[in-house]
């Protein structure tokens, strides 16, 4: 029975200094073998310094812990190229580039991780990135678990060279769907980005957002949007091994989180049946109902749970 | 100074240059309009998913695409071909065979986003000239050099998301050109960056070449409240009501009414589009190369309509920026082509921020 990493994704949305030190105790003890940090969303968000990351990646590491540290998805100013320069510089961790930029400074440099955030859709693509040091991709939410075994299904190149690239699929959580340099948190409550008072921190899995019906349909998170639903591919181990995906991002939600990975590891690693933990899963308080449609290549909200 | 610095200081794209004029063409009709009404280039796709305007009805095949490349070349105007949507894991074969058939056809250039198309049109073509699509969502100048050291792209269309001094920073410290949406509808999300479309429907721009499709969208009509009162639905998801006296607007899922927090309106987006008129001395300092107008999917009479008023303003304003502002009946004709949406200046001015 192949084994699945099992890696946190960063915490996408804003949780306090304390909350995200508490949450990383838990994660070190956690059969999480992978753990990537660092803000992703918006470089407004302070409670973390480069610095207090860094702390947390080495206790991590020191916790027997693969620390990756995830680059900015966004990246318009001069103040975030410098941020970025820092993290590529340091050299000390492998780092996950989320746009075009980050991909300009790690190509050739260092071994790198393909971000969710940036646009590889097909094996052509993929090979460019592996080219440049892509030893890992984590595909666009989008992407069916058919596509990516269809780009998995031929490791090596016509002439031989081998292009395997570990794949991390987006398994568990609300799905990051859109950025904008608008803040729409601060738009909800009639702030400007500039003077958003922090409100993100008050909502640790973002704000939902409801059709006129009521029924919940997307969150915001700051710059970002979200699905409103959770992401969950906890019956999809057949299917996820048989398209060559090693590895399963699970993104923290504020609740809960650590019964989710032990879900996770149990029904991967463990060989416990989907059905039973699937169930013990939805008895958590995880922000939103459960939805799948996006492994089966159809609208990302729809839920039939393999 | 590094030879490359160097290099890059005296040879920078931000230098104040005359911007082209680049307008929509989704038919061969408005292609025509477009160059006639005074368009340097106009930017066109093929009739299928390889381009970001895949509606029913709409785009070229190969004959009329050689027609509008002879019936602008032969006035010495481009014609662009929108080659930007994400490559199908299962079958490349349409994007690449488009790739051939453009430089076969001697495109003025090619504007794409996928790396897998960028390569191949690198690599096959070397002498073609490439674009880097909005949808690439490049919107630093690292991440322009990045697809122009690898790929050789000569101009970078910038996402609508950027103040106009990032505008003109990014174009101080590249050597590609910039290109800069001057007018039409708005994307508040990063182009490229955007899935809110396949979450609801399976369909998005970089896999489809569409959001909120047509397809999937549904009129309600709600007698209950009142004579003409409407849902519109996406995918059976409410995406907006409207009361009987209501203007109504496509469902774009951005531009949609939906609750937060017990309040109900645009949550994220206004039905507002984007006006740069008023700005266009500043984009003109800044060092944009070309300016474009959205609209693939407009008639050819607006198409021709928004592109007058705009070739008149881009020779207004390089002829005397000091004295430039929108003539009245500029403004009155560019606001009437808007469907009496409100006109923004979008992320440049960045009120919000």
């Amino acid at each position: 029975m192949p084994s699945f990493s099992l890696a946190v994704g960063p915490v996408l949305t804003y949780w306090s200094r304390r909350a995200l030190t508490a949450f990383y105790a838990d994660v070190a003890e956690s059969p999480a073998d992978t753990v990537c940090l660092g803000e992703i969303v918006c470089s407004r968000r302070h409670e973390m310094k480069l610095d207090d990351w860094l702390a947390l990646a080495r206790d991590l590491k020191a916790a027997g812990k693969d620390v990756v540290l995830g680059a900015q998805a966004l990246i318009e100013s001069e103040a975030e190229l410098r941020a970025l320069r820092r993290i590529v510089d340091l050299g000390e961790f492998l780092v996950e580039a989320n746009d075009a930029a980050a991909l300009n400074l790690l190509a050739g440099r260092a071994r790198f991780v393909v971000g969710p955030h940036v646009n590889v859709y097909s094996r052509l693509a993929l090979d460019e990135l592996a080219a440049l040091g892509a030893c890992r991709w984590v595909p666009p939410v989008e992407l069916s678990v058919d596509a990516i075994g269809v780009i998995n299904a031929a490791p090596f190149a016509p002439d031989g060279t081998d292009r395997r690239v570990q794949t991390e699929v987006f398994a568990f959580g609300r799905l990051p769907l859109a950025i904008s340099a608008r803040c729409f948190t601060a738009r909800h409550y009639g702030l400007n980005r500039d003077e958003c008072q922090f409100r993100c921190l008050d909502h640790p899995d973002g704000i939902t957002l409801s059709t006129q019906e009521g029924e919940p349909f997307l969150a915001l998170n700051g710059l970002q949007t979200q699905s409103a639903r959770v992401q969950c591919l906890l019956g999809w181990r057949d299917a996820i091994a048989a398209a060559g995906i090693t590895r399963l991002r699970l993104s923290p939600t504020a609740r809960d989180f650590l019964p989710v990975i032990d879900s996770f590891h149990r029904v991967f690693n463990l060989g416990a049946d989907a059905g039973a933990e699937l169930a013990a899963l939805q008895a958590l308080a995880l922000p939103g109902a459960l939805a799948d449609g996006y492994a089966r290549g159809g609208a990302g909200h729809a839920w039939q749970a393999a | 100074m590094s030879g490359a610095a160097a290099e890059r200081a005296t040879d920078r794209a931000g230098a104040r240059r005359k911007p082209e004029l680049v307008c929509p063409a989704g038919s061969l009709r408005a292609l025509t309009l477009a160059i006639d009404a005074g368009a340097d280039a106009v930017y066109m796709g093929l009739k299928d998913a390889t381009n970001a305007r895949n509606f029913a009805g709409l785009n070229f095949d190969l004959a009329t695409t050689r027609e509008g490349i002879r019936y602008a070349q032969s006035r010495g105007r481009k014609v662009l071909m929108a080659l930007n949507t994400f490559v199908d894991a299962r079958d490349a074969t349409p994007w690449l065979r488009a790739v051939d058939a453009a430089a076969d056809l001697g495109i003025d250039a090619l504007i794409c986003a996928d790396l897998a198309v960028l390569a191949y049109a690198a690599r096959a073509h070397p002498q073609l000239r490439l674009h880097l699509s909005v949808q690439a969502s490049a919107t630093n100048y690292e991440a322009i050099e990045f697809y122009r050291s690898r790929y050789g792209i000569q101009r970078a269309v910038l996402p609508r998301v950027l103040t106009l001094s990032q505008v003109a920073h990014l174009a101080r410290n590249t050597r590609a050109e910039i290109e800069v949406f001057g007018f039409g509808s708005l994307c508040v999300m990063v182009e490229g960056r955007c899935h809110l479309s396949s979450y609801a429907t399976g369909q998005s721009p970089n896999n489809a070449g569409a959001c909120s499709p047509a397809p999937h969208v549904r009129w309600i009509e709600q007698p209950k409240r009142g004579s003409g009162a409407v849902d519109a639905r996406l995918n059976g998801i409410l995406i907006n009501r409207y009361a009987a006296d209501e203007p109504r607007a496509y469902p774009t899922l951005c531009k949609g009414r939906f609750e937060v927090e017990g309040e109900i309106g645009y949550a994220i987006e206004e039905p507002t589009s984007l006006n740069t008129l008023p700005i266009l001395p500043e984009l003109i300092e800044a060092g944009v190369a070309a300016i474009k107008i959205e609209g693939r999917q407009r008639s050819p009479i607006y198409v021709e309509q928004v592109t007058r008023a705009w070739r008149q303003a881009i020779d207004a304003a390089w002829a005397q920026p000091a004295r430039f502002s929108p003539t009245p009946a500029q403004t009155a004709a560019l606001g009437r082509l808007s469907e009496g949406q409100q006109h923004t200046l979008g992320a440049y001015n960045r009120p919000w921020k």
